[in-house]
Formats: structure tokens, sequence, C-alpha cells
């Protein structure tokens, strides 16, 4: 354990009086839960949640070549993003490896808004003052810049219609506009990791607590609920979506991962990795060694990450994630397990669950999908 | 919360009752399953097993983690709880009542189980 003192965002002594239960979690002392872990996922599926997603890692990338620079530093076409929509992307080795997961906003012609997994954010953000150099472009660290509330789950948009005059329904789903909520200026993204609708609001730290208050009051009557981090893991799980760390990491490239479109080759001009995942593309599509599936357990216990998936008594896998998953009332997990085992439905393949091995339905991701 | 008075602690966070014809009923405290948020699985030791004190005879399964359940005392399990196998929920809703673990005939017990009192100052709640 390190000895350095944990970082505390803007939210803090909010979080403490309503009780919650925190975790260090990347650095950063976050709510872990506030009550019941399986209350929040289910406020969030059915009614709303809200976050505080302050450790997030914003970087903001401005001027003439802002556009050109993020086209050579990640895989994905940024350059093409329109002005007020976001992009899911990554940022790679030379050697394909994933260093990190991301999401960029275009605020402007010239200014985007990169949003890194905590544990990440000084990685991507040497990483792109490196491959800045030669660019016309200026990246800054924006960490203490912001503080980033969350509220998702259906009842979202009509929480936050209430406290803001921007037009929501006009804003898509990866999509981010600046206005105003709750009286203070904000970036509004329609975005999440959680599988349902709902919003992601940037925020000064210093009007943190202001934006916090007005949502709980006006969705406290429709049952919105403060939501830690737990949940937050077990909403994403359901929804099949990547955890960095989990299913992605630097020996993984984004194809490995089975998300080889976000790697846009046709874009103009080289990229950090391009030779790389050019390779790794064309090894994909003939032999990909293993291939991420979901998992649904037939008994109640619980794989975790790290253990090994089975079939005839041979290790055939690995857990990335795992968690019991309120939606589905039985236990899940997503796990790279060998081509040949990861056809939905095959038979005989169970997780090795500290010495016991329990069998195992293979699945296609995602476990849960939102009706529209 | 409160630490019932009729009851004895261990450092493990189990809680043990006075024994009732020789058997004493075991279960976990409010403060060990606040710690492990919404219980999901509890593998309990089977009837008529001998469990030893400070030794492992279970675990706990909750959303974020397993933990392994010790035994307070040693003796042979009389009785296990199989509401609790079905809904383990009842660990976090009603810790020391409905959401006992098992029951066992009590051979021995180490010296330094708490007092309500003694437990509450150990565990800080």
């Amino acid at each position: 354990m390190s000895s350095t003192p944990l970082r505390l965002t803007a939210l803090d002594a909010l979080h403490r009086s309503l009780g919650a239960t925190m975790t260090d979690f990347a650095g950063w002392d976050m709510p872990l839960r506030y009550g019941s872990e399986r209350d929040e996922h289910l406020a969030v599926r059915t009614k709303a949640g809200l976050f505080d997603l302050s450790h997030m890692g914003e970087i903001t990338v401005t001027g003439a070549e802002a556009a050109a620079l993020l086209d050579f530093a990640l895989v994905g076409n940024i350059g093409s993003v329109a002005v007020g929509r976001a992009r899911y992307t990554m940022i790679c080795r030379a050697d394909g490896g994933i260093l990190d997961d991301l999401i960029v906003y275009r605020l402007a012609e010239t200014e985007y808004l990169v949003v890194a997994n905590a544990g990440n954010a000084q990685v991507v953000l040497d990483a792109l003052v490196e491959r800045a150099d030669g660019f016309d472009a200026l990246v800054r660290d924006d960490r203490d810049a912001y503080a980033l509330i969350a509220v998702q789950g259906p009842e979202a948009p009509g929480i936050l219609a209430a406290l803001t005059d921007a037009d929501l329904d006009g804003l898509k789903y990866y999509a981010g506009l600046p206005g105003t909520v709750a009286g203070v200026p904000a970036l509004i993204a329609r975005t999440g990791y959680t599988g349902e609708d709902g919003f992601e609001l940037f925020v000064a730290p210093g009007d943190a607590e202001k934006v916090w208050q007005a949502l709980t009051d006006a969705g406290t009557p429709v049952g919105l609920i403060p939501c830690g981090l737990s949940c937050r893991d077990t909403l994403r799980l359901e929804a099949g979506m990547p955890l960095y760390g989990h299913e992605l990491t630097t020996s993984l490239t984004p194809f490995d991962a089975g998300l080889g479109r976000v790697v846009k080759f046709e874009k103009a001009g080289d990229f950090v990795g391009r030779a790389a995942l050019r390779e790794a593309a064309e090894r994909a599509s003939y032999e990909l060694p293993r291939v991420l599936v979901g998992l649904v357990a037939e008994g109640r216990r619980v794989p975790r990450a790290g253990y090994a998936v089975v079939a005839d008594g041979r290790v055939i896998g690995e857990v990335t994630s795992g968690a019991p998953s309120p939606t589905l009332g039985k236990p899940i997990a997503m796990a790279y397990v060998d081509a040949t085992h990861s056809a939905p439905g095959t038979a005989g393949v169970g997780v090795d669950i500290r010495g016991s091995h329990e069998p195992y339905e293979v699945v296609a991701l995602p476990f849960y999908k939102r009706r529209k | 919360m409160s630490n019932p008075q009729q009851l004895r602690y261990s450092k493990e966070h189990e809680w043990l009752s006075g024994a009732e014809d020789g058997v004493s009923t075991v279960g976990i405290t409010e403060h060990a399953a606040n710690a492990l948020g919404d219980v999901v699985y509890v593998q309990l030791p089977e009837v008529g097993a001998t469990v030893t004190a400070g030794e492992t005879c279970g675990e706990l399964e909750s959303t974020k983690s397993v933990s392994d359940l010790y035994s307070p005392v040693t003796g042979e399990v009389t009785e296990v709880n199989e509401d609790v196998s079905n809904d383990p929920s009842l660990v976090n809703s009603a810790p020391f009542e409905g959401g006992w673990l098992f029951k066992v005939r009590v051979t021995d017990e180490p010296g330094d189980l708490l007092s309500a009192d003694e437990y509450t100052a150990f565990s800080g709640s």
C-alpha cells in the first residue's frame, strides 16, 4: 500500500453525511455504496441513480491541430467527430497494447475533452504530451478543473429536464453540449457506463454540491438514490461493457478484446500502433486464441476475476470480471476462453471456484440490454 | 447499531449465544454484515461436522468479495439455518436474529471471547 493520502472529491463531506462506505479506488477515496448495492443497482435499472465520478481523468486538447494530434495519438477517427458529439475510443502503444479506453468529446472545432480512467489518467496524459510533439496543439491536465456527476436510469431525463434549459430531447446518446444545470455552468453529456439512459455532468468542483443537491431534490420523489461504485461495476458488467484492468490491458489489442471496430485504419495519416494493429487485425480474422464471452452460473457461487474457466478437466480460459447479477438473479462473469469453447451454449464449461468446478453456461454479451 | 448484551463475540466478528442444553447459536455481527455488503451466498458447515474455534467452517459471499466464516468455538454442528441458505440477505437484514448461521454443541471455547461492550470497543461500532 502506498502512503500517499487519498484524493478527495468535491463531494467528500456530502458522501460522509450520507453514511457512505468509502473505498480506495485508483488513489481516490470514493463511495463504494451508501446502503445496499443491490438496491442501488435496481434503482438505476428502474428509476434513477446519482453518482460521483469525479475520479475520472479529464484532459483538454486545444489548438489548430488538436484533431490531427488526436487522430495520431488515438486509434479512432477523431477528426470526423462533429462538434457537440462524443466518441468511444482507445489509446494504444506502438505494439498495439491498450493503454486505456476513453471517451472524447468535441467541444469546439479546435477543443476536445478526453476522459480517461482514473487509474490511467497520468499514463494517458503523459502519452498525449509526448505524442503532441510537432503538433500545433496544447494538452492540458484538467483533472482538478472538473467534478463529474452522473444521473443514470429511465427517470434521468425527467429529473435533469427540471433543472436545465438545455434541449435534452435534441441531445442524442454520445453527444455533449455546454449549458446550465441548477443555475451553474455544466457540460451536459448523454453518456454513461450503466446500460441505461442518462447523463454525465462536468461541473466546476465548487458547484458540485449545489448540482448534487438539486438533482437529489428533483429526483427523490421519483425514486432517485445516491449510488456507489459497487453498483456501477455490476451495472456495466450486466451491460457487457469492458473495464480497464479486467477486460482491457496492455497485453491485449482492441482486436483481442473483440473491440477491433474502434480502430480506424481508413483515417488519413499514421497513428501510434497502426502497423502492429494491422497485423493484429489480420491475425484476428483467421485465428483468435481467446474470445471474450459471457458466463451465467447455474449455481449460486460467484466467479471472481482471475478464476480459471475449465472444460474436460482442462483450463480453457480466465474470468476477467464476475459478480452476482441483481437483474438476472444469478452470478455472471465475463471471461476470455479458447475459441473452441466460445460459442453460446457450449456444453461442459465450468469455473474453478476455490477448487470446486461449478457449471456455467456460455452466453453472448451483453447480459442485459435496455428496452428503447 | 448495538450489539446484544446477552451474546459473546469473537475478534473474527462472529457472535455466540448462551448455551441452551449445551447448544449455542452462531452468527456474524451487524458490523461484519455491513462491512461485507449484500450477502449473496452462504456456505455453512454440515450438520454433524466438527468445527474448531478460530478455524474456517464456511464462507460468506457478497457482491464484492468472498470471506471465510470462522467458528468462535469448538464442537459439533447440530443444525444449520436453511432460511439463510435460501435467502442470504437475512444476514444483512437480521444478523442477530433470523440471519443466524448454525448451532453447535460446544465442547471447548477459547478464553478470549468478548463481551458486547468489549466487542463494541474492538470493532468501533
